[in-house]
């Protein structure tokens, strides 16, 4: 009896988890839906601000702007963290600890403090503001994501199944590339969503490094809604939602998130 | 001539020394086993030979061509590993062709070189199955097929046997040796396991805190131990008398103990539990040596018998067929006697 009520209690338990998290993103979807422009009842079903929404060309091109740097971030990343994970794995030598070490202090740095440090560190070396310095800023950001999470695949790899493959006739790069790649790449598409995701949603470094003429779409989101919000932006956070929604499914479906084989 | 040879091995790790001045070769076709205990070296004079260790001086030959510098890929070797090492992602049949691929070779000779690396282990029909959906003991029998699938010169085991329980061991002692001597590939093999190494294998070499002590055919080894270390290891052995720190053996005071000719400046004698013999009166054939002694236990094991008998300070134990002990009961003198032949001298 007790162990029915348990279960459903934890089911109850689960489901007003699930709600707090997607019930304010629910009624931002719903409004997108709504006609009015400042949330008024009854709902009437509108696509007028998807409409609108296609004709702002800030918000697309904010939004473009963003999808291009976090792909390039997550590709750039993705590769010096994978390539960096296994030589860390494979070699040993002076001042690896220390290095590893140091990759975790950037994850728990204020943004805020590492965005100042970026900042004053582009001008002075010349670079300033712009594109460039948001996508090196990004990837600084990333890296240290996607050594984590590969590493800790890694860690499950049997290194005498390198040993054996050499012992069979294969070269390091042939090793690298049928051995050790085909077992971490669940860690590697989880580092490259991690990279995403670190991009994507990335807005106080974006802040400091963006022009202000090309800002990112969290940027340019965050200095509408000081203006005064419109439904627009739900608009197009409703569509950002379904799309990386749909993303992590697919990955969590063909990756395990780095599970036993 | 040798077809692995090992020529004053060192191999350093920081200033600790794990192979000092190692020496052995390996004549073409034979099965070999690599004896110590934990942590003299065994593995680390396999892995030198595999080329995933270097030595610091010394140089190892394989097919009479020095392979000090060139790396495990290029060594034409076969390994096999403690814990299998078989490449999760692949079925069976991939990881046995893996360094056919690796060597180019044509997908039609690829798919009949698998079949028949996989027919001599005897597994034809499991090529599709992933390396989880197999036994320990079928497992063992994939890396075996991968690692001579390439025709290595030389085919290494670590351990290989260690993970299986004892009756899928001696399964595997024999299987192990049928194929070897069906390719007749040179086979070198590192245990813990003494019987093992001594059923296996043509030439053993004891390795102990990283120096050879003693290589050679096994019954000469066991018969002729060079030194108290290599008796004990080996088998068991009885110290019947040790040398009195002048020159001399001590008997003990124990003047029916027979000094062989020649060994009076021995370090030692020593006997096999299985040439003693046990009796209740003192046994009157010439050419025995004999001691008296008090039975204090009697362990039957099956086929065999285990006695342990307390003579003065000394411990001897015995082993014999069960029905070739008499009726004794435990805290009864006894005395224990050898043929004066089966006497070992330890130099
Ligand atoms: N990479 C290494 N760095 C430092 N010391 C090592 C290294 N590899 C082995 N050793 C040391 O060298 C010695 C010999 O090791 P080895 O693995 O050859 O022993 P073994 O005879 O195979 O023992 P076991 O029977 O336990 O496998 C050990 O004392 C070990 O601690
Ligand atoms: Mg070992």
């Amino acid at each position: 009896m007790s162990g029915v009520l348990l279960t459903r209690l934890g089911k109850l338990w689960l489901l007003s988890i699930l709600f707090f998290l997607y019930a304010p993103i629910l009624v931002m979807a719903f409004m997108s839906f709504n006609a009015s422009q400042y949330y008024q009842l009854p709902f009437e079903f509108s696509l007028k601000w998807y409409e609108k929404l296609a004709l702002n060309t800030e918000i697309l091109d904010a939004a473009t702007r963003s999808i291009a740097i976090a792909i390039v971030t997550t590709v750039v990343a993705t590769v010096l963290g994978t390539a960096a994970s296994v030589a860390l794995f494979r070699f040993e030598f002076r001042g690896k600890r220390f290095l590893q070490v140091m990759l975790f202090p950037p994850i728990a740095i204020p943004w805020l403090i590492t965005g100042t440090a970026m900042l004053i560190f582009f001008f002075g070396i010349g670079l300033g503001r712009g594109t460039p310095s948001v996508i090196i800023g990004h990837v600084a950001l990333a890296i240290p994501y996607v050594i984590v999470v590969v590493s800790a695949r890694l860690a499950t790899f049997d290194a005498t199944l390198e040993e054996a493959a050499r012992s069979l006739g294969a070269n390091a790069w042939t090793v690298t590339r049928r051995v050790t790649f085909p077992w971490i790449v669940p860690g590697i598409i989880a580092g490259a969503l991690f990279a995403f995701a670190v991009s994507f949603d990335q807005f106080v470094i974006s802040y400091f490094l963006s022009e202000p003429g090309d800002s990112t779409l969290p940027v340019l989101i965050y200095t509408s809604i000081r203006k005064g919000f419109t439904p627009e932006i739900n608009a197009i956070s409703t569509i950002i939602i379904s799309v990386s929604m749909v993303v992590m499914l697919i990955a969590a479906r063909f990756s395990n998130f780095g599970g036993e084989r | 001539m040798a077809e692995v040879s090992v020529k004053n091995v060192t191999k350093k790790f920081g200033n600790f020394t794990a192979l000092d001045d190692v020496s052995m070769e390996f004549p073409d076709g034979g099965f070999f086993a690599l004896l110590g205990p934990s942590g003299s070296g065994k593995s680390t004079l396999l892995r030198t030979i595999a080329g995933f260790l270097f030595a610091d001086s010394g140089s190892i030959h394989i097919g009479n061509k020095s392979v000090d510098l060139i790396p495990v890929e290029k060594r034409e070797i076969g390994m096999m590993f403690q814990n299998y090492a078989l490449f999760p992602n692949m079925t069976i049949a991939d990881n046995v062709g893996f360094g056919l691929r690796v060597r180019k070779v044509s997908s039609d000779e690829e798919r009949r070189r698998i079949g028949e690396a996989l027919e001599l282990v005897q597994l034809s029909t499991l090529g599709d199955r992933k390396p989880h959906q197999l036994s320990g003991g079928q497992r063992q029998r994939v890396a075996l097929a991968r690692a001579i699938v390439t025709n290595p010169r030389v085919l290494l085991l670590d351990e290989p046997l260690s993970a299986l329980d004892k009756s899928l061991r001696v399964d595997m002692q024999v299987e192990l040796k049928r194929i070897q001597h069906e390719i007749g590939i040179t086979t070198i093999f590192v245990t813990h396991d003494q019987e093992e190494a001594l059923t296996l294998s043509d030439k053993i070499g004891i390795l102990r805190e990283g120096r050879m002590i003693q290589s050679g055919p096994p019954r000469s080894v066991y018969n002729n131990p060079v030194d108290r270390f290599t008796a004990e290891f080996l088998g068991d052995a009885n110290i019947v008398a040790e040398n009195d720190g002048n020159g001399r053996l001590n008997v003990s005071g124990n003047p029916s103990i027979k000094i062989p000719e020649g060994a009076e400046t021995a370090s030692a004698l020593a006997v096999r539990p299985e040439s003693l013999s046990i009796s209740a009166t003192e046994p009157e054939q010439e050419g025995l040596s004999k001691v008296h002694g008090r039975l204090v236990q009697r362990m039957f094991a099956g086929a065999m018998s285990t006695c342990i008998v307390q003579c003065g300070s000394h411990t001897y134990k015995m082993v014999a067929r069960d029905q070739d002990v008499p009726n004794l009961s435990e805290g009864e003198n006894i005395w224990l006697s050898w043929k004066s032949a089966q006497t070992i001298v330890i130099p």
